[in-house]
This record gives C-alpha cells, structure tokens and sequence, in this order.
C-alpha cells in the first residue's frame, strides 16, 4: 500500500475564471453523439433535460386543460364524452402536480445546486442521470395509456371505493398506480441526492448560514420527499393489491376502509404540495435581490421559515378530508394547524416586500414574473385560509373555489417564479439573455390571462358550482362565467405560447450574456456562461453569503478565493466537506459517464409494463435485470478509490 | 488577505468508511425506507382501530416460531458487525469472511422459518383486512430481507476475491447499515403485530 493511492494533498493554485481549461475539460466533459446522449452524468445537462421535459408536459397538461375549457364554456356543450372528460381531468391532474411542477423544480435544482454551492457535480452523478431517465419513461408509461383510451380517470387522487375494481375494472387505474409508484423512485432517489450533496459538496466556508435560499428550498422539498413520498407509494401498493391479488384494504364489503387511501394520499400530497412550491419560493428570494440591488431583507427568518412550513406541513393533513366526518377534536386541531402555516408565510412575504420597497428596483422580464408572484402568493394563499376554517371548508369542498385555490397556488406559486427563473438563468444555461420586448408581452398576456382566467372561478364555486364535472344545465347563472373563464385560459396559453417564441428565438439570436450579466451576488456568476463542463477551474472558498457583493457590501475585511483554491485534476475530482462547518474533510472521486443509469431505468420499466399486462415473465426480467444493473452499479471500482489496492503494487 | 481554509494538507481520497458517500447515501435510504413500514403500521393500527370483532384474526399470533426467529436475525446481525469490526478493520480476513457467512446463514435460516411461519397461519391474504395486513407487513419486511441477504452475497464474492483491507471497505459499512435496518425494523414489525395484541 504506498500512501500517495490512500492520500493526496490537493494542489492550491490560482487560474484566471475567465479561462476555459483544456485538461479538465478534457476530464469532464460528455462525449458528442449517441454514447453522449444516454450515457452523460453532467448535472447541468441533466438539468437542463429535466426542464425541458417538464415544459413538454406542461404543455401536454395544458392542452388538455384548454379542451376541457371548450367543453365548459357553455352549458350543455357535447364536445367531450363524460368518460373523455374524466380522462382528460385526471391526465390534466397528475401530468401538472407530478410530471411538471416537481419535475421542473427539480431540474432547476439539478443544474444550479454545484454552481451554487462550488462543486464540480452532485454526490451521485449517476444517481442523478437515473432520476431522470425513471422521470421520462414513467411519464412516458402514463401517457402510453392515452392513446389507447384507457388513461386514469378517478381523478388525480384517486379515490377508492371509486377506483377499485368493482367500479373501475379497466387496466387504466392501474396505469395510475403503477406509474406513480414508478415516479416516485425518480423524486427518491433525486432527494437523496440533493440532501448528500448539501451534506458533502459545499465548497469550503460554505457554512449553512451562506446558503442560497433555493438551496434551502431544495433541501427541504429532499427530506419532505423522503418522508412523505413512502405513503403514496404505499397506498398504490395496497390499492394494486386490492384491486389484483385479492386483499381487502379499502373493499368496504370486507370492512376495509376506503379512508385508508385518504389518510395515506394526503399525508403524502400536503407535503408533496410545500415540496412543489418552496424550491420555487427559493427561486424568488434568491433571484429576486438581484433586481432589487441589494441582498434578500431577513435571510435567517426566510431560511427558518422554509423549514417551519415543511414541518407544519406534515401535521395538517386532514384538512383535505374535513368534508369525511372526522371527530369535532381533530377537525379543530388540523384546522388550527393549517392557519399556522400562514405565519411562515407571511415571514417571506414581509421579506420579500421589504426588500422591493427598500431596494432599487430594475425592472426586468424576470423581475415582472417574480414580483408579480407575490401578489398571486397572497390571492392562493387567503382563499387557502378559507378553505383551512372548517364551516368554510364544508360549504367550499369539491367546488370551482378549490379549484380556483389550487391554481392560484400552482401557477402562481410555481409557473411564474419558473419562468421567472428560467429569464434569470437562460443566460447561464445558453450564454445568452432572452429577449426583454416579447418578454413583456410575455409577462402581461400570462398575468392578465391567468387572472382572467382563474379568479372568476373563486365566484362560481361560491355560486355552488361541482368541480369534476363535464358539463351543466343552463339557467344556474354559470354560463357567462365560465365563458370568461374560458377565454382567460386561452388568453394565458397565448402569453405560455409567447414564452415558447421567445425562448426559441433567444437561443439562436438573443444577446450574448458575459459571466455575470445581472450582476449578481453567487457563485453560479463567477464562471463563464454557459457553465464549463467542470464547473469551476479551482474548487473556491467563500467567506460570506454574497460571494461576487463583498467588496460592496464590504460587510466583514474577510474575502471569498475565487481564483485561488483546489485544483483537483487527477481525474474527476472534486472537494467533500465537513457537514457543519464546510472544512476541507476528503477528495471526491467522482465517476464519468455511464450506461448504468439508462439500462436500470429500461429493467424497472420493464418490470412495471410487466405488471401492467399481467405477464409473468416481463415482470420476472424486469426484476432480475434491474438486480443485475444494481449489482454492476455497485461494483467496487478501484479508479473511484471504492477497493484494495492489490498487495504487490 | 488571509487564505480561508486553503491549506496545504493531505487527505484522503476515494471513498473511506464513514467519509465516503455511500455512507451518507445508504442513511437517506434508511431514512426514507423507515418511512414506508412506519405508513404500513399506522395502516395496520388504523385498520385495527376500525375492525369490528375478529383482530387479530385466529386469535393473538403464536411466539413459538417467532420468538426465536427473532433471535435468528440480531444473531446475524451481530455476526456482521463482527465481521467489520474485528475482521475488516483489523485485517483479519478469516474473521471477515467467516463472520459475513454466518450472517449472511442466518439470515436464510430467518427467511425459511418465516415462510413455515406463514404456511402455520389459519388464515390467507384474502381473509378480510388483518389477513392482508398481515400478509403485506410481513411480506414487505421479509421482501427487504431478500435484498439484504442479496446485499450479504455480493460482500461476500467482494472480501472472497480481496476488495476489502483495513483501510478500504467502505462497501462492507454500507451494506451492513442495510443489514442492522433491516433487523431493527423486524424487532418494530414483531413487537407490533405479535407483543402488542397481548397487551389488552
């Protein structure tokens, strides 16, 4: 054993941050073609897919959307069958909560987590190329149901006794339990990633007082994920179980208990809710300064605040289930519960007004987008004080008000600060700045499309209109707000559409970006844009919060090393620190490409496609090629330090 | 200006022990697996609150197999922190590889009393809610021992050929986080479906 293979002291030097350096590029960066396709690691690649990805579902879900809008825009329209509507919600449902809204988070996070935190990738590269590749085939395993007619149709959460065989004998249920199970494993295994990275791959001096806020957000959406992520799982397990091996979990006949599902789903769905939105609550309070000119007012209330609501959240369940004949004494808890979750958020809210109002703002596309989103923060987040007060919540349940509610929060929670976001980052992501003229159009046809849209939804779910239903009678005093409803959608799809535009044009002709061309306080912004495959020539070492602000802020005489720090080229490397105080603690030994991630996505897929035709034998390879990758996987390697070296070397 | 934290140091490379980051992963997935059996008893405590009459069904379930299965599987346990602590660590690779066999024995030793047990119960997994609770529990526990006893085989074939001295076995750590889980989660699963009923 000689000791240079056990240990090494990492060379410190100094590089210009400007330069493109040829011998880590020649380590880091994927190989063009196909093999480059399936087989990349880069977390910015991956991100950038996961984006992607999500937006082609968003626009799938939003398509779906706008039919369902024709049908109602009218009372007694027959453009869409009940059964084709049932479908279409349900589809509309689970493509926007799961396959958009977590989705496209998470791809934020995948591509901004190492350049805000001074890495060269993730803990588990590889790891984060199979969230990816089980995120895509589950959705592709979902839609493949569309086209045969046979998509889930009880809604996108699938109430039993409704969606168990007796009532619901096609495979399309199945398609939803199985695909959720399916995606789940992508949103775990994801977590994982992101709560080791912040473990072990922060820069030095990247203590957690320093955190981006997004990173806040990010963690806890990982341990919410983690926590709750199982009970959703499990619930498809137990209703698959019913409604194909024979048990009795929710068959009332037997004295099971279609509440199980609920209890279960939602333990799950109000934390998924906070793990789809305060990622994207950390996009604003990071983005947002930077067109305020000054850094985020109340740092630690906000980053506190973020956990607080995570916790809160996993306490307050049941107000989904107020409307089920609950107990007077856990109706009164869970509603108590759920009005605390106001304080947190009023915490960011005041942060994020104070630091508008103190600030100097710029008003930018971007800005647009993320200060508009507070304005919609507080509309979801009344009308969600309402619906957590029981008497309320039983005149408003299963009406256009919770429908209302849920968009309020969805879009205005999670689009705007997105496209927010992606104006903001695009300059990182492409080396190029996205048209400011269309993106004011952009920015007013969605705000004043979705207000138009949405709000008066409020109204007619006050009037007593049902959610989920595919049409109404007329003379009920409906029609003329639904048609506004309606023509408010298709106003917003045109202001998404105009996104989509100048996206595409911004790419090929939109101005080029230098490394900072917000001026903006993190890390991400001392690298060239778009981001080198390696990330950061040295590995830095941050002595504050503002890392590109100091010398303006001038807050303490102690600076940040950009240009001089670990150099770490003895293949891919990159720099683990200690968990509390970000101190030097080992070398990383990163792996490269592989084709492991996209083979054990395929054997998953099919053990799941397996089950969905019944058929033995597809199951039966699935399983035993999905332990095989696993196995190939995990191989200790020697060249990632993961085994002996051999005795005579 | 002072050189925050850049110093000219050794360390370690690759993965070491609890430095590496298989490490920190395999606790995310004990976090995230102990969720799912806490879900799966809050099902079985919810279904039993609401079961009228026959709970457990066939009466309390009998210790005779279970009890000394449980015994079976923190002996197996035990076995492979001998297997690290005084084989790995140490270098002593009869240790090693001796204490990974006996636990990797006694884990398929559990495996197989636990299917006896089940082929003893008077009642099957379409035998109303505690038939299938039952049946699912079990079978989710026992579903993690086979990938433990896979996890077992694989560390295994690695200390066979060699892969493991007293610096590097970071796999061996890893894994056996894995093992203990999975015993710590039967002692739950048992005093939950077996010692709990007795308790009225």
């Amino acid at each position: 054993m000689n000791s240079s293979e056990l240990g090494q002291a990492p060379r410190i030097m100094s590089a210009s941050e400007s330069v493109i350096d040829l011998k880590l590029k020649a380590i880091w960066e994927t190989r063009p073609g196909i093999r480059g396709v399936l087989c990349s690691v880069d977390h910015k690649r991956i991100g950038i897919r996961y984006i992607v990805t999500a937006f082609v579902f968003l626009f799938m879900g939003g398509i779906e959307a706008l039919i369902m809008r024709l049908q109602l825009s009218h009372s007694d329209l027959k453009i869409l069958s009940p059964e084709a509507y049932d479908q279409l919600f349900t589809m509309h449902g689970f493509t926007m909560i799961f396959l958009y809204a977590g989705p496209v988070l998470s791809g934020f996070s995948n591509y901004l987590w190492p350049l805000l935190l001074g890495s060269r990738d993730m803990a588990f590269p590889r790891l984060n190329a199979l969230s990816y590749w089980i995120f895509l085939l589950a959705g592709i395993f979902l839609y493949a149901s569309f086209p045969l007619g046979l998509a889930p149709n009880a809604g996108w959460f699938n109430y039993p006794p409704y969606s168990s065989i007796s009532y619901n004998p096609g495979p399309n249920i199945d398609f939803y339990l199985l695909g959720l199970i399916f995606l789940g494993i992508s949103t775990t295994v994801g977590s994982a990633n992101f709560l080791v990275s912040l473990l072990r791959t922060r820069a030095p001096g990247m203590s957690i007082n320093r955190l981006p806020i997004l990173v806040w957000g990010t963690l806890t959406a990982s341990i919410g994920n983690l926590l709750a992520v199982p009970a959703v799982s499990l619930a498809c397990v137990l209703l698959f179980m019913d409604r194909q091996f024979g048990t009795h979990f929710f068959d009332v006949e037997q004295h099971g208990q279609p509440l199980l599902w609920q209890h279960l789903f939602w333990m799950f769905g109000h934390p998924w809710v906070y793990a789809i939105v305060l990622p994207a609550l950390g996009i604003v309070s990071d983005a947002l300064p930077t067109f305020c000119r000054r850094p985020l007012v109340g740092y630690t209330p906000v980053a506190l605040a973020t956990v607080a609501t995570m916790i809160v959240g996993f306490g307050v369940w049941l107000h989904h289930m107020f409307a089920t004949g609950m107990p007077m004494l856990s109706l009164a808890f869970f509603s108590a519960a759920s009005l605390v979750i106001t304080i947190p958020s009023a915490v960011s809210t005041f942060a994020w007004i104070a630091t508008i109002w103190t600030g100097k703002p710029v008003l930018t596309t971007a800005f647009l987008f993320l200060s508009s989103f507070i304005v919609l923060f507080v509309i979801g987040g009344v009308s969600g004080v309402m619906t957590g007060a029981v008497p309320l919540d039983w005149q408003l349940t299963d009406t256009y008000f919770v429908v209302a509610h849920l968009h309020y929060v969805l879009i205005g929670i999670n689009v705007f600060p997105v496209i927010g976001g992606i104006y903001y980052w695009f300059p990182k992501m492409t080396g190029r700045l996205m048209g400011e003229r269309l993106g004011r159009w952009n920015f007013w046809t969605m705000f004043i499309g979705f207000n138009l849209g949405f709000f008066p939804m409020h109204i007619v779910g006050l009037m007593g209109m049902p959610r989920r239903i595919y049409t109404y009678a007329p003379g009920l005093g409906w029609d003329t707000i639904n048609l506004i409803t309606t023509v408010g959608s298709f106003v917003f799809a045109v202001g998404i559409g105009l996104f989509l535009v100048n996206l595409l044009v911004s790419l090929r002709r939109g101005r080029p970006a230098g490394a900072n061309p917000w001026d903006a306080p993190t890390l991400e912004w001392s690298v060239p844009s778009p981001a080198p495959a390696y990330n950061f020539v040295v590995i830095p070492v941050v002595a504050s919060r503002h890392p590109l602000w100091e010398d303006r802020l001038n807050e303490s005489p102690e600076r940040s090393s950009l240009s001089r720090g670990y150099r770490l080229v003895q293949g891919r490397e990159t720099l683990a620190t200690t968990v509390l105080d970000a101190q030097p603690d080992l070398i990383l030994k990163m792996p490269g490409d592989s084709y492991a991630p996209v083979v054990l996505a395929l054997a998953l897929s099919m053990l799941f496609v397996g089950l969905i035709l019944h058929s033995l034998w597809c199951t039966g390879i699935g399983v035993a090629a999905t332990a095989l990758a696993v196995l190939v996987w995990l191989w200790p390697q020697r060249r990632l330090g993961q085994r002996a070296e051999p005795a005579h070397v | 200006m002072s050189e925050l934290g850049v110093r000219d140091q050794s360390l370690p490379v690759g993965s070491f022990g609890r430095k590496s980051s298989g490490w920190y992963g395999v606790w995310t997935l004990v976090l995230t697996e102990s969720a799912i059996f806490v879900y799966l008893l809050f099902s079985y405590f919810y279904l039993a609150s609401q079961a009228n009459g026959d709970w457990p069904l066939g009466g309390i379930p009998s210790l005779k197999l279970a009890a000394p299965n449980s015994i079976i599987l923190l002996l197996s346990s035990a076995a492979l922190l001998w297997a690290e602590r005084s084989g790995a660590r140490r270098g002593q690779r009869l240790r090693l590889l001796g204490g990974i066999t006996i636990a990797l024995v006694l884990g398929i030793v559990f495996a197989v009393v636990q299917l006896r047990e089940w082929q003893t119960k008077v009642f099957s997994i379409h035998s109303g809610t505690y038939g299938s609770i039952y049946f699912v529990v079990t079978g989710f526990h026992l579903a993690h021992v086979v990938v433990g006893l896979l996890v077992l085989l694989a560390l295994l074939v690695w200390a066979v050929l060699g892969y493991f001295d007293r610096e590097r076995h970071a796999p061996l750590t890893i894994g056996a986080i894995y093992w203990h889980f999975v015993d710590v989660v039967w002692l739950i699963v048992f005093a939950s479906l077996y010692l709990a009923p007795r308790l009225r």
